[in-house]
């Protein structure tokens, strides 16, 4: 297989409302990272373009509608989707069309418009439940992340006092983030005293309903090496998806993410993530989400990552930052293009590009994960300033 | 070339600019009905419901009860072999208090769903419902809790046969109440 770096990437700015439609959303993501590279779309051999379920939109056959956005006319195209893990995974679909020699570069764009679902997206989430033994029930998708954070609460003892230092960190480095939708100075008391939606979560435990475009161009090895003096390797690939049967598995430690983890490590060459991993973009669209998916992602043992965490491991000048975008709690969750905003993040941190963002100390290798699905998916790119 | 955009781009709107008619929008709502077929095992799953019970299907090869019901074991990849009725009571396996409806309705008393372990499946093997009769702050990890039907004149075929399930040991102070009258 041929070596893939990423040489270009963009995006919109995350906000609650975008007066921009999908499609416009989608171009200005992409034109900004063939801006970055210095490319233009004739130089592109492909499209791959990834977006969250069409309920949000009303549209159907998003990804046909998108297409336009996307650069992805006249070309081969296809939209890929595995729910809230699209963002990454369609990293991993682009660097099949590259790395496979089929085509020297491909553009991935992952956009979404949640605004458009009123009077809250929430609504359209009810039909992801089995249409027989839950939709009666009434769920909403608060339930089974709040089912989810008790279960590894209560499994390993933890408090929401912890947790709600995820909220703190990722809210705080998001004031450096330009697109950031909800940037803020906080502390765990004030996260503990929001409203609790389903508790142990509280609001500021969640990541908000955005609009937002993100897009990354992957190129062969020949191709990035004179586009560019500093190409960030794509070093491995991942993704795991679990049973839907969701109620029979124990929610404390999601394993698919783990599989995911392990498949992108070796591919990648790395032994001992805890030492060979200097930056990690966990999924955060929870709080208590971003130290689940460290411990999947085993640079935390089991139960532990909170611990690490209050430490200051994860801080953006700590051992071992995590999320020093923002995340979703900070940027913003477009649902698909906040997986590949962490792609972005790492291509710009791994060059020395994040401005105030910039994690200290030269960071040569990171992984970005994301997840989704009903607890199901974990989506798993690892990059780097060298090839693997 | 440099990797990050100088300016980011997108326009966010205020709710006053809908209020001042500045911007346009379009309405739609989707008129749209669908009738799912059940399947088999989930067919009979609900009409055991009707009849006030729980039942699961039995692989033989790894020996699992599965709830809810299907007709192959996703583990092993094979037809699942046998009928076998589980019980109605189990114990909580995680839950949440919840403050918001489905479509976003702010709760004074929240709905308490959980996933529950069920007597008679295999271990772990839960099924998301909602627990009832019991105070927020009494619901704790572990609590064993038995189902709460409907009368059989009201079952539907229907999860929500199951109205919620309560704590065991707050049922039995119950019959015991009743005993004594």
């Amino acid at each position: 297989m041929r070596r893939v770096a990423v040489v270009g990437a963009g995006m919109t700015k995350f906000v609650r409302r975008a007066l921009e439609t999908p499609k416009e959303l989608s171009w200005l993501a992409t034109k900004a990272a063939l801006d970055s590279a210095g490319m233009t779309l004739d130089q592109i051999g492909c499209v791959v373009e990834g977006s969250a379920p069409d309920a949000f939109d009303g549209l159907h056959q998003k990804g046909e509608y998108l297409a336009d956005g996307c650069g992805g006319f006249k070309k081969p195209y296809l939209r890929c989707y595995v729910g809230g893990g699209t963002g990454v995974y369609a990293i991993a679909q682009g660097w099949f069309h590259v790395a496979s020699g089929l085509f020297d570069t491909a553009i991935v764009v992952c956009e979404e418009k949640m605004s458009s679902c009123q009077p809250h997206p929430q609504a359209a989430f009810l039909t992801i439940f089995d249409n027989f033994t839950e939709q009666a029930l009434k769920p909403n998708l608060l339930w089974i992340f709040a089912l989810e954070q008790n279960r590894y609460m209560a499994t390993y003892g933890i408090t929401n006092e912890e947790i709600a230092r995820v909220s703190v960190k990722n809210k705080r480095n998001a004031m450096g983030h330009p697109a950031a939708q909800l940037g803020a100075e906080l502390t765990v008391k004030e996260v503990l005293s929001s409203e609790v939606m389903a508790w142990p979560v509280h609001r500021l435990m969640v990541s908000p309903t955005s609009d937002g475009a993100a897009a990354v161009i992957l190129a062969a090895e020949d191709v990035a090496r004179r586009l560019t003096d500093k190409p960030v390797w794509v070093q491995g690939v991942g993704w795991c998806l679990d049973t839907s049967y969701w109620t029979n598995r124990d929610l404390c430690y999601p394993e698919y993410v783990e599989k995911a983890a392990r498949m992108a490590y070796q591919m990648a060459g790395v032994r001992e993530p805890r030492k060979e991993i200097n930056i990690a973009e966990p999924y955060d669209p929870f709080a208590y989400k971003e130290l689940h998916h460290l411990e999947g992602l085993q640079l935390a043992p089991k139960g532990k990552a909170p611990q690490l965490l209050a430490d200051g491991v994860f801080d953006r000048d700590g051992d071992l930052p995590a999320t020093p975008s923002g995340g979703l709690l900070g940027v913003g969750n477009p649902i698909a293009a906040a997986g590949t905003m962490k792609i972005c993040e790492l291509f710009w941190q791994l060059r020395g590009e994040a401005g105030k963002r910039q994690v200290p100390g030269k960071p040569e290798r990171g992984v970005a994960q994301a997840w989704g699905d009903l607890m199901q998916v974990g989506t798993v790119v690892v990059m780097g300033t060298k090839p693997a | 070339m440099s990797g990050q955009p100088k300016d980011l781009r997108g326009t966010g709107l205020e709710s006053a600019d809908f209020k001042k008619g500045r911007v346009f929008t379009e309405y739609y709502v989707p008129r749209i009905q669908y009738a799912w077929d059940t399947g088999e095992a989930i067919g009979r799953y609900l009409a055991e419901l009707k009849n006030g019970r729980l039942i699961a299907r039995r692989c033989n090869r790894c020996r699992r009860n599965l709830i809810p019901p299907r007709m192959f074991c996703e583990r092993c990849f094979r037809t699942t072999d046998d009928w076998v009725f589980v019980q109605d009571t189990g114990k909580v396996n995680t839950f949440s208090l919840c403050y918001v409806s489905w479509d976003v309705q702010r709760l004074k008393t929240p709905e308490i769903p959980a996933v529950i372990e069920i007597d008679g499946a295999f271990p772990g093997a839960g099924i998301m419902h909602k627990l009832g009769n019991v105070k927020p702050k009494d619901v704790r990890v572990g609590m064993r809790v038995r189902a709460v039907w409907k009368p059989p004149a009201e079952r539907t075929g229907s999860i929500t046969d199951i109205r919620f399930f309560e704590p065991i040991a707050e049922a039995k102070k119950k019959a015991r109440g009743k005993r004594k009258k």
